[in-house]
């Protein structure tokens, strides 16, 4: 355990510069896929890797690049999401900012696998100091050959573009940002078409997140088959993990997908343990989106097996004991923090990120964040809880893309785990009142309490 | 070749349309900071697009602010990461200061407040955004200082709001 691929070279100095990226090996994939590689060679390396989309699907990127319509006559595009909005999530950001050149390699060589002569980074707005990062990155590339007219001599031709958004969650899902891109509202499109088949400008395109294209040059180097063998299962591969909330050391760690979840929390190599000496209450392991589990469950599954950091052991148990491994954005909570005003905090992010598009996501966000305001000022009533439920399953499966979904599954899974605390929130008024209650005298209860 | 040419540029012939969000921001940077509806329409002008089309983008972007904003916007993230390490405070503390609610300008033009929405950037929470640049790993004591610093660095008559595109200050 501990292979390190994407953040191996990250303390090079210099590692931001072309040249010492180069001097570690940097470009060879491109070198091997474009002067003895076709196209669909890659994409089948990519297939036989395993590698599953880093951006919180973790659909098979290999599959995706499949699914490109090589027929039609029209330009294919490759769009990079960087639009990394996901509360809890920064690890794009990270790999951006600290090692751009992967990114470029990993974009050259992708876009060679679909056949696109066009392709574009769409970063979040908001991230405006790492634009001339990449643009940078981007012109020393073209100025050693790796970007532009007939890349290497092979004849083939890459134009690489950063496009900015503007500051909107929704922009994070495929459709929406390619009709951002297009220079529209984000609002997301109807599927079917996908946009292997009608995506920006109405031409066969491929969006990736950050993490999956810097994994495509590893994958070229030491083949699918050999990355592979990395990982756990179908959890192949490493992955980057955001670490915030209450422990000793936040930040971005590379692990190999299978790590036990203990070891990743505790050891001083990654989260260095929940701080201040207190004790864990819940974790949320893969970003906002996904299920809460309170410590217990977070640790073992039901079953009382420990649980690994991969897609398929987060997983176990479904959404009754499961969760996601997502995006990998992992929020720690102590026994302070108040399960209800978190809640509240992510209700009122998706209201506010909701496009408004579908009725059930537009309406239903606000009124979640509605009566979770309530409750947790102490104003709540009994019957909330179920409202809350209610709301909750009404906008699941009902809205054009996952952002209901993403909305509703925070609510149902803190209220499935930490009923309890709720109830607290409505028999005693007078203790919630001030925001910090729990700091103040942590919520007890055997059930979600254990030694960290 | 004018950084709005350049920016056009990067997009098919015909798809001009694209590079009305990287204009927008290059205009709200050089137009004071925000997006008056002349300034947009200057813009639909420029892409030959109407101005509606104009209207309706830089009303749903968060980042696009559609009021006169002071000379530094002081942007602070209030989801779930930052709040578990205490953004709240962060809010409340600049608020009591500056004597403004979430939202408002100081009357002496210099701050504006706006809470915003994860900006990525929990694994050093609490933090805020101020043009191009992130202050993180925020406390309520440290604010003093870096409320100073940024009353020296923005009390200029053209402050810098930042943008991902160069634009030239004069």
């Amino acid at each position: 355990m501990g292979r390190k691929l994407l953040l191996k070279d990250i303390n090079v100095p210099g590692i931001k510069s072309f040249e010492v990226y180069r001097k570690q090996g940097g470009y060879a994939s491109v070198e091997k896929a474009l002067k003895t590689m076709s196209p669909d060679a890659v994409v089948e390396e990519v297939k036989k890797s395993g590698l599953r989309g880093r951006g919180g699907a973790g659909f098979p990127t290999g599959m995706k690049w499949s699914f490109i319509d090589k027929k039609s006559e029209k330009p294919r595009y490759l769009i990079c999401n960087a639009d990394e909005s996901e509360p809890g999530t920064f690890k794009d950001r990270f790999l951006m900012e600290y090692i751009p050149h992967a990114l470029i390699e990993g974009m050259i060589v992708s876009s060679f696998a679909l056949g696109a002569k066009t392709s574009y980074i769409y970063m979040r707005g908001e991230f405006r100091w790492i634009f001339p990062i990449l643009e940078k990155a981007i012109e020393e590339a073209r100025a050693a050959g790796f970007l532009g007219k007939n890349i290497l001599g092979s004849g083939y031709d890459l134009e690489l573009y950063v496009h900015s958004g503007a500051g909107a969650y929704i922009c994070g899902e495929e459709t929406a940002q390619i009709e951002s891109l297009e220079g529209k509202r984000g609002n997301p499109r109807n599927k079917p078409p996908f946009p292997a088949i009608v995506g920006l400008y109405g031409c066969p395109t491929v969006v990736n997140n950050v993490e999956s294209i810097a994994a495509v040059p590893h994958i070229l180097n030491m083949g699918g088959d050999e990355y592979a063998k990395i990982g756990i299962g179908k959890s192949t591969g490493t992955k980057l993990i955001s670490a915030s909330g209450h422990i000793n050391k936040p930040g971005v760690y590379e692990i190999e997908l299978g790590l036990p979840v203990e070891e990743f929390l505790n050891s001083d190599e990654y989260c260095g343990g929940v701080w201040k000496g207190r004790k864990l209450k819940a974790v949320i392991p893969g970003g906002s989106s996904v299920p809460i589990l309170p410590a217990d469950l977070f640790l073992k599954n039901a079953k009382g097996e420990a649980r690994l950091m991969s897609y398929e052991s987060l997983a176990d148990g479904g959404f009754a004991s499961g969760s996601m491994l997502g995006s990998g954005g992992f929020i720690v909570m102590d026994e302070t923090a108040c399960i209800v005003r978190n809640l509240w905090t992510f209700a009122r992010f998706y209201h506010h990120e909701s496009c408004g598009q579908c009725s059930p996501c537009r309406e239903g966000t606000g009124w979640m964040e509605k009566v979770l305001h309530r409750i947790e000022h102490g104003h709540g009533h009994m019957h909330d809880i179920d409202l809350l439920v209610d709301v909750a399953k009404k906008i699941e499966g009902n809205t054009i893309c996952p952002l209901g979904d993403a909305a509703a599954w925070p609510v149902a899974s803190a209220i499935r785990h930490f009923r309890e605390e709720f109830e607290y929130h409505i028999k005693y008024p007078e203790k919630v009142m001030n925001p910090k209650h729990f700091e103040i005298e942590p919520f007890r209860s055997e059930k979600n309490l254990v030694m960290a | 070749m004018s950084l709005v040419q350049k920016i056009i540029k990067r997009y098919p012939e015909g798809r001009h349309k694209s590079a009305l969000l990287p204009i927008l921001h290059v205009a709200q940077a050089e137009f004071g900071g925000w997006l008056s509806p002349e300034t947009m329409d200057y813009v639909a002008s420029i892409l030959n697009i109407k101005p509606i089309e104009v209207y309706e983008v830089a009303s749903f972007y968060s980042m696009y602010n559609l009021q006169p904003v002071g000379k530094c916007v002081l942007e602070v993230c209030q989801t779930g990461p930052c709040w578990l390490r205490g953004s709240d405070d962060i809010i409340q503390y600049i608020s009591n200061k500056l004597g403004i609610q979430p939202g408002e300008t100081s009357a002496d033009g210099m701050f504006t407040l706006k809470v915003v929405e994860c900006l990525a950037s929990c694994g050093s929470a609490p933090m805020m955004q101020v043009g191009n640049n992130f202050i993180e790993n925020l406390s309520v004591e440290k604010m003093d200082d870096v409320l100073k610093k940024l009353r020296e660095t923005h009390n200029v008559p053209s402050p810098d709001y930042g943008s991902p595109y160069p634009v030239n200050k004069a």
